[in-house]
């Protein structure tokens, strides 16, 4: 199954969260990850959806969201011509033994050591969800403490947008 | 002009074209309550005997003349009494516009006395809700309540409004309108072409109509397509009274307890053309087969019934008058000899169906019969077959607007009472609410202020009888005809056929005397066993200008036929039994 990512604006009105990720739990549509953030207006916010599926799934998951009356717009990203990014927080144990092989795998995969302790190292990527995913595998052996992971948000390239207001 | 929060939502609500109210006071909307005393000679406040009831009453007035029902209810358990009947709404896209109170904003969120999130609780089965924590958006947002419930598919809304801000003051300008519902989309010219290009190429077109052609206004439209294109149309449950039920072309509802004709024709046909219909389960049994002999045409308001239950061949979304009067001028006329004369055969055949299940059904002996319904010593032309008591009371009724509640009286009167004009048939179809009738009869009578008639169970009256009060208080002319069987019969039904007659709890044997319970509510009433004796209580009911409860013994075995079982096909068809 592909997966598909949609970008919605909605209103920015108490609630809202819960009428679209709601409508997804009613529908028993499953997601994979959905993310939401302020956006260039102040009424409006920007809701980032990824799911799998079929064409039929996305296309009833669109007309459900555009029946939601806090919904401004909705649209399927076309994954080619998106830029699609994660972030991702994840501590794993400092030892003296696999210190250097976390260092060398934080600088090959662009990442930054944002916490140092005795301990633990807290280590910071972004990146599209497979690279993270690579990254997590490659830290797993040295003893992953803990991970956070924003899920994805996305934004066409070019001066496709998705408008607030139109 | 500086003035409360209340008295916005009451000024409001006048200004939105509101004349009739229902609901129940309490202690979060007394500040309301009192404002709609000062206005009582400008808005009516129909008082229920439970916010239920309320409910049911605001849809059945709603369904009943195509306007915005609206109900109004006290925190806590006075929202949650809504739900039922705010979903029942939601599920037949009735234009509802639920208003409650709520505690003051200082007090949300901790538990306070009487207080629930009833926006939380509603959130799935409204269009959409709101709840008001500042008084300057109050009125704007009644106003958007009311563009939403009527605005494209209708239905409910919410508006949650908390005690200080119906004591608030706040300037208020009236409107000189009610807001008018957004534009509604037209079907697209090409859509419309295809469509037309599949019903010329059809042979043996059938159009399945649904609530759509109502709540659109469209019966003439449709009615002047299937008679350019010579086409039988059947309908689901909530279409019915969109087309007079005597329309030649009309073979009534389809589906689980569809007409024969009707369900077989959908079957045997080569394209289907869904009209503001939306292919619930109960309309379709096992999807797999139901969509295997033919192609399918489906035009809604709604572009997310499009491919959600069945995947049409040609979805079209658009107004369905517009969509349905322009597909008749593109559509060539035809006559389908062939077709129409396969359909007058089927026709024929459930006739001859029907007589055999009614002698059957006269011959039966009582014996076994757990309701001491006193028809033994009867004879068979006398005994009151459940199409009798339709027939009889239709016979009687007028252009009466009829409710039912939900079971096997709700199929009998869908399948046999003759319906005339639209908006008048109001039945519960998405959610099956047992008690949705008197609520609902009550709303649509004191919509109309004629007649109505309610048909109802045991059972399904059982669980709101106690709106009797608000019939008899309101002086509502009801006539309300109860099939008294002694059991829950569509479960026992059920039992019968898939469980092997394990009655679990569907005998009801209770004692209750509904002639006593009538006169004790102030409501008349008579007890009847056989034909004449309806004849008698209905003359003298539809006499009566008031609550008249005419209890009606009726075999607890008699079945809802033809039957599709659920999850099952045409190809199961049941149309007697043993």
């Amino acid at each position: 199954m592909d997966q598909y990512v949609i970008g919605v604006i909605v209103s920015n009105v108490s609630g809202v969260l819960s009428r679209v990720s709601g409508m997804f739990t009613r529908r028993g549509f499953n997601i994979d990850c959905l993310t939401v953030g302020e956006t260039e207006s102040s009424g409006f916010s920007r809701i980032t959806v990824a799911f799998r599926g079929d064409d039929e799934i996305k296309e009833r998951i669109v007309q459900q969201l555009q029946k939601l009356h806090d919904v401004r717009e909705v649209e399927v990203l076309n994954r080619n011509e998106t830029v699609i990014r994660e972030l991702l927080l994840i501590k794993v144990r400092n030892k003296a033994e696999t210190r250097q092989d976390i260092m060398t795998a934080v600088e090959i995969f662009r990442s930054k050591i944002v916490d140092y302790s005795p301990n633990a190292l807290v280590c910071e990527l972004t990146g599209e969800t497979s690279k993270i995913n690579a990254f997590i595998e490659l830290l797993k052996p040295y003893g992953i403490m803990e991970m956070c992971r924003t899920g994805i948000v996305a934004i066409e390239r070019g001066d496709n947008c998705l408008k607030t207001v139109k | 002009m500086l003035i409360s929060g209340a008295k916005i939502v009451v000024e409001t609500l006048i200004e939105q074209g509101c004349d009739t109210v229902f609901g129940y006071p309490g202690g979060q909307v007394i500040k309301l309550f009192d404002e709609l005393y000062l206005c009582r000679d400008r808005i009516n406040h129909i008082l229920t005997a439970h916010e239920q009831g309320a409910s049911h009453a605001a849809d059945g007035y709603a369904r009943a003349t195509g306007k915005v029902g609206v109900v109004i209810a006290t925190s806590g358990p006075g929202a949650t009494n809504l739900v039922t009947g705010i979903a029942t709404a939601y599920l037949d896209s009735v234009p509802m516009v639920a208003i409650t109170g709520n505690v003051p904003c200082s007090l949300i969120g901790r538990d306070s006395f009487q207080e629930v999130d009833i926006v939380g609780v509603t959130m799935p089965i409204t269009k959409h809700n709101f709840i008001v924590k500042n008084i300057s958006e109050l009125a704007d947002t009644l106003r958007m309540a009311f563009k939403i419930a009527k605005s494209g598919r209708p239905g409910p809304v919410l508006v949650d409004i908390p005690k200080d801000i119906q004591v608030a003051q706040c300037e208020f300008e009236p409107k000189n309108q009610p807001v008018i519902p957004a534009p509604i989309p037209f079907a697209p010219d090409d859509k419309l072409e295809k469509a037309a290009e599949l019903i010329n190429a059809a042979e043996r077109p059938y159009i399945y109509f649904g609530g759509g052609i109502i709540s659109g206004k469209a019966s003439g439209e449709l009615i002047a397509l299937a008679e350019k294109i010579n086409a039988p149309m059947g309908c689901s449950l909530m279409g019915l009274s969109a087309v007079p039920s005597d329309h030649p072309l009309f073979l009534g509802m389809q589906g689980m307890h569809g007409h024969f004709a009707s369900s077989i024709a959908e079957d045997e046909s080569d394209l289907i053309i869904a009209l503001g219909a939306r292919f619930s389960d109960r309309a379709t049994g096992n999807k797999n087969r139901f969509a295997q002999n033919f192609k399918i045409i489906h035009i809604d308001i709604d572009g997310a019934e499009l491919h959600k239950n069945i995947s049409a061949d040609l979805g079209i979304k658009g107004d369905i008058k517009d969509a349905v009067a322009r597909l008749a001028e593109l559509a060539e006329a035809k006559s389908h000899t062939e077709w129409q004369q396969r359909i007058a055969e089927l026709r024929n055949e459930e006739k001859l169906r029907t007589e055999k299940a009614l002698q059957a059904s006269y011959q039966k002996s009582c014996e076994n019969c757990s309701n001491s319904c006193g028809r033994n010593g009867l004879s068979a032309e006398q005994k009151l077959r459940p199409y009798d008591i339709i027939d009889i009371i239709s016979a009687h009724a007028g252009d009466s607007v009829v409710a039912t509640d939900v079971g096997q009286h709700q199929m009998w009167a869908a399948q046999r009472y003759p319906l005339k004009k639209p908006r008048t048939f109001l039945t519960s179809g998405g959610l099956g609410t047992m008690g949705f009738g008197m609520g609902a009869a009550i709303g649509a009578a004191i919509a109309t202020g004629k007649h109505t008639v309610l048909f109802t169970g045991d059972g399904s009256f059982g669980m709101n009888l106690n709106e009797l009060a608000t019939a008899v208080s309101q002086n509502v002319p009801l006539v309300i005809v109860i099939m008294n069987n002694g059991v829950l019969g569509m479960v026992r039904q059920w039992q019968t056929l898939f469980f092997d007659k394990h009655y679990s709890n569907t005998t009801l044997a209770r004692q209750t005397d509904f002639v006593k319970l009538a006169d004790a509510f102030g409501a008349k009433s008579s007890r009847v066993f056989s034909k004449d004796e309806l004849e008698t209580a209905a003359a003298e009911a539809f006499a009566y200008n008031g609550t008249y409860v005419i209890d009606c013994a009726v075999d607890c075995d008699e079945f809802v036929l033809p039957m599709l079982p659920p999850g099952g096909s045409i190809d199961d068809i049941i149309t007697d039994i043993k």
